[in-house]
């Protein structure tokens, strides 16, 4: 049945669909809140069964999928479509060429082209000859003004093929990389809430027990306002296969100090893997020990770790970044693990897509941390895996 | 939905808030700051002739304070002086947004702004008084119920993830940034008298502006709003539009990295 396509369809395409939001837009046919129109559905079914921006575009994809033929079998346009193919003479303004071109056309075969049509446009359509879309005179289409005014549904706009053809909201996936206030947003869900600072909120309470033990005279007690207690250390790797990256890491850079809320961030950079020292510059000029940063005072310390992982395997075994010279001290290998001894909550986040995550080095160090992509998705996983 | 002279709606959030309303969900809207998320509640609220009920979220807000707040502090405070009647507990309750809404004997629409401002668990804590439109005020045991069941409109920006089982009962929509048709329509509705060469130049060179990459803060509409009237005011030509210059630059763009990319890839 159609309609179970259309669910199971949405659920393997990832749409978290429950069978409450189900129930919900069953509610909503009964009462005939879709106009009878299939663009009125699109939009009921949208908006009771995507729960996020994020699901419009999959949203979009399988309602084209599911419903391609259903717009065309539709009884009132197919018998618009029929009197139209029969008598196209009843339409003036045609010429002769485009007449013969019309009646050469059967029913079969429109449908046919229409559903080709949908299959190969991605792009939202205004006006033209040949895509689905509004104005212009294609066949297909709302509004069209030439040869003879058909239109689809009912109504202005689109049609819900059309609009779901349109793919607007590609930009809004979770799996894409992201803006600032994004990352800002998803770095928030670290936040640790305690209570720290002056003691200027009135705590209810204690105020009333504090009372009761005095037989009843008022005697006010304050406390610290809640506020997040996580504190970060940042570690960005910069130059090399990160150029391509630089942007991104900047925008994570920018995120967790502008609106990450943290009791404390500190951010450090290194080259390809961390060895001794660390730099408090990009411009590696300013050298911390990486020792010192196993005995940072305070707690709840996350480390994150951003970098692409990619080296050659000996350079993790090596103990500094400069190759030529044979130095003795701890090997890049041995960092990371103490580093990962001493932070309990630490991530590795690598901005390279999944996909060209091969390289040996790579399931080296994804052994000894947890990695994430630097995208919405990844950035959840990291949350969790730190909580 | 009648269309608003004050505001426009696109086909898509129309039929959302008729599903709201007839299906008696909380309806959610997302979307960028200056889409008009807050607005939507006024309006409707004026449609419907229904008084609105605002709660504004912050972080620190607590779920309970939209149902009720026990003031102890002024209890104890007259216990202490000997003012009023202390033994009357209800008159040192005061309900907030949504107990009024639920006292109402007209239905309101509640309008819960920014609800992504709180803890995370915020919303979870309304769950229950959302889907029975009820509480009980613990102190007293009174239960209040909603006479009339108001319509909620729920807003976010996104900062947090909401939990599932609260956006399992809402009717959801993204309301998307206009495109320049739809912005057309705003605009004329903002500024019905402006000259129509110098909107349209107006509006091209807004969105072109917006098309830049990199941009911080993209102005949204309420900054074009303004910067319209500072060039109606200002009495700026349509042809320094069109030529690239951007005056009264203030007004659309807030950052100065911003102001950066638009010297520099705006021309």
């Amino acid at each position: 049945m159609l309609f179970a396509r259309f669910f199971y369809g949405l659920r393997s395409a990832g749409v978290p669909v429950s069978t409450h939001n189900w129930l919900a837009l069953l509610q909503a046919l009964v009462h005939g809140l879709h106009g009878q129109e299939l663009r009125g559905f699109y939009e009921v079914a949208r908006c009771l069964l995507c729960s996020s921006e994020a699901h419009y575009d999959a949203f979009d994809r399988v309602f084209a999928e599911t419903f391609r033929d259903v717009d065309v079998q539709r009884a009132p346009m197919l018998e618009a479509l029929r009197a139209w193919l029969e008598d196209p003479a009843r339409h003036p303004g045609l010429d002769a060429q485009a007449l013969a071109a019309l009646q050469a056309l059967d029913l079969d075969a429109l449908r046919r082209e229409l559903a080709e049509r949908l299959q190969t446009q991605r792009e939202r359509h205004e006006g033209g000859s040949h895509w689905i879309g509004t104005g212009g005179t294609s066949p297909f289409g709302q509004g069209g003004i030439h040869p003879t005014g058909l239109r689809l549904g009912q109504g202005g706009g689109k049609t819900a093929l059309a609009v779901a053809s349109a793919r607007r909201f590609a930009d809004y996936r979770r799996d894409r990389v992201l803006d600032t206030r994004q990352i800002g947003a998803a770095l928030r869900q670290l936040r640790r809430m305690g209570r720290r600072g002056d003691s200027s909120e009135l705590d209810i309470d204690a105020t009333i027990d504090a009372s009761a033990k005095q037989a009843g005279d008022l005697e006010l007690r304050y406390r610290p306002p809640r506020k997040n207690d996580m504190r970060v250390l940042l570690l960005m790797d910069v130059g090399g296969s990160m150029d391509p990256s630089a942007h991104l890491v900047e925008r994570l850079f920018s995120a967790a100090t502008r609106s990450g809320g943290f009791r404390e961030l500190r951010a450090y950079y290194f080259h390809n893997c961390v060895y001794g020292e660390v730099y408090e510059d990009a411009g590696f000029s300013r050298a911390v020990s990486t020792g010192s940063l196993l005995h940072l005072p305070g707690v709840h310390w996350t480390l994150i770790i951003v970098g692409d992982a990619a080296m050659h395997p000996s350079e993790l075994s090596m103990a500094s970044g400069r190759w030529w010279a044979a130095e003795s001290g701890h090997s890049g290998l041995e960092w990371l693990r103490t580093l990962r001894g001493r932070f309990a909550r630490s991530v590795w986040i690598n901005p390279d897509p999944p996909q060209f995550w091969n390289a040996r080095s790579l399931a080296i160090i994804g052994e000894i941390f947890p990695m994430v992509p630097l995208s919405l998705e990844g950035l959840e996983e990291l949350v969790a895996s730190v909580r | 939905m009648r269309q608003n002279p004050g505001y426009i709606v696109s086909p898509e959030l129309a039929r959302a808030v008729e599903v709201a309303v007839h299906l008696q969900r909380p309806l959610l809207l997302k979307g960028e700051p200056g889409t008009g998320k807050t607005l939507l509640a006024f309006h409707l609220a004026e449609q419907l002739g229904a008084p609105l009920q605002r709660w504004q979220v912050k972080s620190t807000t607590k779920a309970a304070e939209g149902l009720y707040v026990y003031d102890t502090v002024r209890r104890l405070h007259d216990s202490r002086f000997g003012d009023g009647d202390v033994k009357d507990i209800e008159r040192y309750m005061s309900l907030g947004p949504l107990g009024l809404a639920f006292e109402s004997e007209a239905r309101c629409v509640v309008l819960i702004d920014e609800i992504d401002k709180a803890d995370p668990e915020f919303p979870n804590d309304l769950l229950h008084e959302l889907d029975t439109m009820s509480f009980t005020i613990f102190e007293t045991r009174r239960t209040v119920v909603a006479k009339q069941r108001p319509v909620v409109v729920i807003t976010s920006n996104n900062e947090k993830e909401l939990p599932d089982a609260f956006l399992r009962r809402c009717v959801f929509h993204f309301i998307e940034f206009p495109g320049p048709d739809l912005m057309a329509e705003i605009v004329r509705v903002h500024h019905p008298d402006l000259d129509r060469t110098l909107v349209d130049a107006a509006l091209a060179r807004f969105f072109r502006l917006r098309a830049l990459p990199g941009l911080r803060k993209p102005p949204s509409t309420s900054e074009l709003v303004d910067w319209l009237s500072a060039l109606a005011l200002g009495g700026v030509a349509p042809e320094l539009l069109a030529s690239h210059g951007l005056p009264f630059a203030g007004t659309l763009l807030k950052t100065e990295q911003d102001f950066a990319i638009a010297a520099k890839r705006g021309r």
